[in-house]
């Protein structure tokens, strides 16, 4: 990972409204390196779609300045604006494939923008097909496509002019968790490939979890957390941040399941560890059984994986001796592991 | 034994005047479809949040637009005597029905090109915006190709009209199989040439009709 290639200083936009101006961005900064993956998470109304438009110009900041790939996107007009947007392409949730063309010709649509030649858009149409895995579609119209492959579609036609910075609106958002899968797959792939720095808004705590090396997230025009996805994931600060580590780390059912379990564990304690990078790989539970006189009923668990590293939750129930278990605690909490007792409430 | 059913047809002259219509829709229908699409674009680019948006132009083409919509064909053939005779020399004959076919025609027009244009999903603009994108280029490849069908279907239903606005405009002089059935039918009462006349005008509205919906559905992908 290498210098800034994109940099936000004070951006502020506000929309005029009936009820008074909205604050859509409100005084975000931002840096982000040359090939990574950065996410922004937030609910519907954050103001992450007018954040990320800023990054190609389709919205101004009305304060503040947006520079992409050495060029003062806030600033720049007409042409030199249009030539700045071949070097920073956008995928959308819905696509927005050209229904009168065929794949080929939606992937050929910005060569002809940029001016590209008829043999070699031809060929280069080709190689886009081929690194997407759509041979054999070519000819198809989006009509007659699934949604992970029109989403396949728009990554080629946005990887046609060999862009610096790809902007990924809630890609996956209109997609099936497989398919989400597979989408995001593609876009790690391309970024390990073309070094591509990817910068992507979701709603969706997994997409973050899987493919992002960093992570914003946004409230009401904030960003109110910011950093590495594995120390994000570890230490949540802010009550929004820990809803949607939630997401990925404790299933739907866990609650019911902590009440439940308390209510017929009466002696012992129930306790929720936290593993982060290399303690997930390590055997704790067992070395908590060697040297303690307690017995461990594991309840329930969970690993992810991230890009930089593992991240997982597990649930026991510790009985025995009471100075014992504490003991046992007080020995899982030496180990790295994060640790919360599960109380009767 | 066609004959005794209608013994006033002169068919040479019934072709004729099937020439004179065909020839009078065919050319007012190309140019309602090349000028009412211009002034539709102008109406959805001007519109609100679009990207030549501006409230006085529009306002005065959506002005021009329903002015000329609503005045009765009839009336605006007598109200653009003086323009036709200035730009084609003559009130009489085929050509100078056609200022008039093309005034009448090309604000409906419009009207129905911006409703297809309206209808593009407003994310396949932006994501064209997004590559970098010139009006002209979006305009070319992206508002024309994606709102063809309805340009087609609506330029159909315009011809159908067009027919008959050249059958009225035939009452005033211009020739045509509505002049034929004025003159002879209606003003000698020969009621077999109306008929006729009105049979080849049915048939041409049904062929404009069916190579529409022909064009329109090989044109739609979606």
């Amino acid at each position: 990972m290498g210098d800034s290639m994109i940099s936000i200083k004070n951006a502020r936009k506000i929309f005029p409204s009936k009820q008074g101006e909205l604050k859509a961005v409100d005084d975000v900064n931002l840096e982000i390196k040359e090939g990574e993956i950065f996410g922004v998470i937030g609910y519907s109304g954050a103001g992450k779609s007018t954040l990320i438009r800023m990054l190609n110009g389709l919205e101004l900041p009305t304060e503040g300045s947006v520079t992409v790939a050495g060029r003062v996107i806030s600033k720049i007009k007409g042409a030199e604006l249009r030539k700045a947007r071949q070097e920073i392409s956008m995928i959308f949730q819905h696509f927005n494939l050209l229904w009168s063309r065929t794949v080929s010709e939606n992937i050929a649509f910005p060569l002809e923008i940029a001016g590209v030649k008829g043999p070699q858009r031809k060929k280069r149409v080709a190689e886009l097909i081929k690194l997407v895995g759509l041979e054999g579609r070519e000819n198809a119209y989006p009509s007659q496509l699934s949604g992970g492959q029109k989403q396949r579609v728009g990554i080629a036609r946005a990887l046609a002019n060999n862009p610096k910075v790809l902007l990924c609106d809630e890609a996956t958002s209109a997609l099936d968790p497989q398919t989400t899968d597979s989408i995001l797959e593609l876009l790690v792939d391309i970024n390990k490939r073309l070094g591509l720095t990817i910068v992507l808004i979701t709603h969706e705590m997994h997409v973050i979890r899987k493919i992002c090396h960093q992570v914003a997230v946004m409230e009401s025009g904030r960003v109110v957390e910011l950093g590495p996805v594995l120390d994000v994931f570890k230490n949540p600060q802010q009550s929004i941040t820990k809803r949607f580590v939630q997401q990925v780390s404790e299933p739907e059912e866990t609650k019911e399941t902590a009440d439940h379990l308390l209510e017929h564990y009466h002696s012992g304690q129930i306790v929720q560890l936290t593993f982060i990078g290399e303690s997930a790989e390590q055997p704790v539970i067992s070395n908590v059984i060697r040297q303690h006189q307690v017995t461990v009923n594991i309840l329930q668990g969970k690993i992810s994986q991230t890009q930089n590293g593992s991240f997982g939750t597990l649930f026991i129930h510790i009985d025995g001796d009471e100075g014992e278990v504490k003991k046992a605690v007080d020995f899982i909490r030496s180990q790295q592991v994060g640790v919360e007792v599960v109380a009767n409430d | 034994m066609i004959k005794e059913y209608i013994p006033n047809v002169d068919w040479l002259i019934m072709w004729q005047e099937t020439k004179n219509t065909l020839y009078m829709t065919g050319i007012s229908v190309l140019a309602t479809f090349i000028i009412g699409t211009i002034l539709g674009l102008l109406l959805f680019l001007t519109a609100k949040g679009n990207m030549w948006e501006n409230k006085a132009i529009n306002l005065v083409i959506s002005a021009i637009v329903n002015i000329f919509r609503s005045i009765p064909f009839i009336i605006l053939i007598v109200l653009l005597i003086p323009f036709t005779t200035f730009l084609v020399g003559s009130m009489i004959g085929e050509d100078a029905a056609l200022p008039s076919l093309i005034i009448g025609a090309a604000p409906f027009y419009a009207r129905m090109v911006e409703i297809g244009l309206r209808e593009i999903n407003k994310g396949v603009i932006e994501a064209a915006k997004s590559m970098g994108a010139t009006t002209g280029t979006i305009i070319w490849k992206v508002l024309l190709p994606e709102s063809m069908p309805a340009l087609i279907s609506g330029i159909t239903v315009t011809a159908i009209a067009l027919v008959g606005y050249t059958a009225m405009a035939g009452a005033i002089g211009a020739g045509g199989l509505g002049n034929l059935a004025y003159n002879y039918g209606f003003q000698r009462g020969q009621n077999d040439v109306t008929f006729v006349a009105t049979v080849i005008i049915l048939i041409i509205v049904f062929v404009i009709q069916i190579i529409g919906d022909i064009i329109t559905s090989k044109l739609d992908k979606r």
